[in-house]
């Protein structure tokens, strides 16, 4: 009996899979042997875990419920500057989570935009120190990306189907019922599910926004029982925490998490003959062009002054950063490509389930297991950066991976046959078909990566010392001592460090794009 | 001449895809012409596919110039194929397309350039040699991937309709090109068609209906006298 012969050896994706497993797998190890049957779970272990899925369940609903008006508005409507808009939206997913904490904290602080406004009206000042601080920054990052999802939805209803409502003069209750309920439905629940499984594993919006018994994420208190307590086995009971509740989110989430295209800017204008009022509509692009503005203009204005005041560290913390995320983003495309080739000729679709591991395996839940391996032996300051470049690259490549899939699987379809009928194989394979038909998503997944990278600050903070900083930490670390404008200078090289290494390498991508 | 002069022996070939099954048992002499011919959904592409080693076969034998090629890679079967579309990497030029056929590795040295160069010449595309498949027509890409057939020199060459898409007199002029390559080349061919003014131009027939492959017989012989479900096929 022959088997039915395959383009691509399916070995190299497997063993990349495998070194992803057996890095998750260590650190579980590492976390195991550090947990005491006495260490038991106090009060505060468990206020750690309510407090997560409480504020990833409102972030997700709250960015949900807000993207749902504005997609729609941004469907039927141009406005001036729209298609720049558009962008935008993609631009708080790879915004540092620091420097969009300093724009909000510009906005929404104590001496924000916001609170001297309310003052000068009389009214009392807000904080956004706390629970709520934590769940505005969340909906500030994700909003936009669910509006995209929702928005990439309503794109894919042919213009047919509005014409047709058109003639058939149908109002807007019923062109909501016959042609947008239906979207939504299969929309909404995976953006929700995307988010609530982001938020899980957040960490720098907590520490920064969060902090306290009533604002405490499991992967700060993680931090904590690190930093502050170097309780090991502390670290590694909220470890397991945090592999169990997002493990069981993400198996839960699996089947209805969208895939992540390319946006390509297709926001071509449909004619449509129902929208009612445009002034809902101009509401509600009003309020996220705001919401999405003020804080990155608030950056850039503060960001020009600090420039002088940025201390020498900063120089060395970019250049750190800098390889970081070159060798974040090889490991990456050396991880990912392979596991995406296997996965797209894969018939099981379940393997892509692997990919969630990086999701699941929370990057400080993998440092604290790495940390305890290593620390026997030497020590694990000087490990780092190599861990933090590694790890970046895990949490890559869920979104790459999902990235790379569908368009593999079509060149696979398409020129499969022809490139076994020709002897393409490995290399010359890669090289001649794969590599060229997939430039704009290997260029996007890579750009991706290297802006996460830049922008993380997770594992860095558990290992480092005092005289290795990514430009992150760095950044933390003037605020923490109050040294804003020196902070508001780093802020900035980090946003221009993030998008411009996201530019070159999509720019890579796009440029000679294959027709 | 190995084999007994037999190109093609296929023997006892059973073939099960879901509610689908396909069996077939034949022999193709050298050097043939043949029209593959029967309904939609009746297992032409899938016979095709099987011959190329593209899917796979349940049980049964492939022989192809005397050598047993049943569990042999796609590109070592000493098959050429050309499929209904996706003939041609759309990202490569068409000198570096029909190079492919020499070396997978795309390596070529003075000679293999010079072949290539000469395989474009001989159908027409001397000028287009750098162009990319996008920036020529529908006929020129045709022609591009018969140049490669052409220096791929494989002594079988199966055709899954890849001229489908062509006007009437496109595709006639793409036929006549096919047969004239295939003489150059020494290559049996076996050519699904759904028209049965194309297959008129073949030497043999083979006629497949609902899984079942009859045994290739002379065209003049058979259209003269079809038997039943040709006829009904042919609506005569």
């Amino acid at each position: 009996m022959a088997r039915r012969a395959q383009p691509v050896s399916p070995w190299v994706g497997i063993i990349a899979a495998g070194f992803v497993v057996a890095v998750v797998i260590a650190a579980f190890v590492g976390i195991s042997q550090r947990i005491e049957t006495t260490t038991g779970l106090r009060a505060a272990e468990w206020q750690a875990v309510r407090f997560t899925v409480w504020q990833a369940f409102f972030s997700a609903l709250i960015s949900v419920v807000l993207a749902v008006p504005v997609a729609r508005a941004l469907a039927r409507r141009r406005v001036p500057g729209h298609t720049l808009l558009v962008t935008l939206l993609g631009a708080p997913f790879i915004l540092p989570v620091i420097v969009a904490v300093l724009g909000l904290l510009a906005i929404f602080g104590r001496n924000g935009w916001l609170n001297t406004a309310l003052g000068v009206v009389g009214l009392p000042e807000v904080s956004i120190y706390g629970a709520h601080g934590v769940v505005l920054a969340h909906v500030f990052f994700n909003m936009p990306l669910a509006t995209r999802l929702i928005l990439q939805g309503w794109q894919s209803v042919p213009a047919e189907q509005f014409r047709m409502v058109g003639q058939l003069g149908l109002t807007p209750r019923m062109v909501f019922r016959v042609i947008e309920w239906p979207i939504l439905r299969q929309v909404v629940p995976g953006a929700f599910a995307l988010i609530f499984v982001i938020c899980l594993t957040s960490f720098a919006v907590a520490l920064t926004l969060g902090g306290g018994p009533r604002a405490t994420t499991i992967e700060l208190a993680i931090y904590q029982a690190f930093r502050f307590d170097f309780d090991l086995g502390r670290a590694a009971v909220l470890s397991l925490l945090q592999l169990a509740v997002a493990g069981a989110a993400a198996v839960l989430a699996l089947w209805i998490l969208p895939p992540i295209a390319v946006q390509t800017g297709r926001d071509r204008a449909v004619r449509r003959w129902d929208a009612p009022s445009p002034w809902g509509d101009a509401f509600w692009i009003t309020l996220v062009a705001g919401f999405l503005l003020l804080p990155l203009l608030s950056i850039a204005l503060s960001g020009l002054v600090g420039l002088f005041y940025m201390p020498f560290s900063v120089l060395t913390a970019t250049w750190t950063t800098i390889w970081v995320a070159c060798v974040s983003t090889v490991v990456l495309l050396v991880l990912a490509l392979p596991m995406a080739a296997w996965l797209a000729q894969a018939k099981w679709g379940g393997a892509e389930a692997l990919t969630l591991l990086g999701l699941v395996a929370s990057p400080l839940m993998i440092g604290t297991g790495w940390f305890i391996l290593i620390f026997p032996y030497a020590s694990p300051t000087a490990f780092a950066l190599p861990v933090t470049a590694l790890i970046n690259a895990m949490m890559a490549l869920p979104f790459a991976v999902r990235i790379l899939l569908p368009p593999m699987r079509q060149v696979f379809n398409d020129y499969g046959r022809l490139s076994m009928g020709l002897g393409l194989r490995s290399l010359a394979l890669w090289r001649f078909v794969l590599v060229p038909r997939l430039r704009p998503q290997i260029g996007f997944a890579a750009g991706l990566t290297a802006a996460l990278s830049v922008g993380d600050l997770g594992v860095v903070a558990l290992f480092a010392d005092p005289d290795v900083a990514t430009l992150p930490l760095q950044m933390y670390r003037l605020m923490g001592a109050y040294r804003t404008e020196a902070a508001a200078g780093a802020a900035l090289v980090l946003v221009a460090l993030a998008f411009g290494m996201f530019w070159i390498c999509d720019a890579w991508g796009r440029r000679y794009a294959a027709s | 001449m190995r084999g007994g002069g037999g190109m093609l022996r296929v023997e006892g070939l059973k073939i099960a895809q879901g509610d689908f099954a396909l069996s077939a048992d034949f022999a193709v002499e050298r050097g043939r012409r043949l029209a593959v011919i029967g309904p939609s959904g009746a297992g032409k592409s899938t016979l095709l596919n099987a011959l190329g080693g593209y899917i796979d076969i349940a049980s049964g034998r492939i022989e192809v110039d005397g050598r047993d090629v049943t569990d042999a890679r796609p590109d070592k079967r000493g098959i050429a194929m050309l499929f209904q579309d996706g003939n041609l990497f759309p990202h490569l030029t068409l000198a570096q397309n029909v190079g492919l056929g020499i070396r997978p590795a795309l390596r070529l040295n003075e000679a293999e350039t010079a072949q290539v160069r000469d395989a474009l010449g001989r159908v027409g595309l001397a000028e287009f040699a750098d162009r990319k498949p996008g920036d020529v027509s529908g006929g020129q890409q045709s022609r591009a991937a018969l140049a490669r057939v052409l220096v791929q020199a494989k002594p079988l060459l199966l055709l899954d309709e890849p001229f489908a898409a062509l006007g009437p007199a496109l595709r006639v002029e793409m036929l006549d090109l096919t047969s004239q390559v295939a003489r150059d080349a020494g290559a049996t061919v076996l050519m699904i068609t759904h028209a049965p003014e194309d297959a008129e131009r073949a030497d043999d027939l083979i006629f497949v209906e609902a899984g079942a492959v009859a045994p290739p017989a002379p065209v003049g012989a058979v259209l003269a006298d079809p038997p039943p479900a040709l006829r009904a096929y042919l609506g005569r």
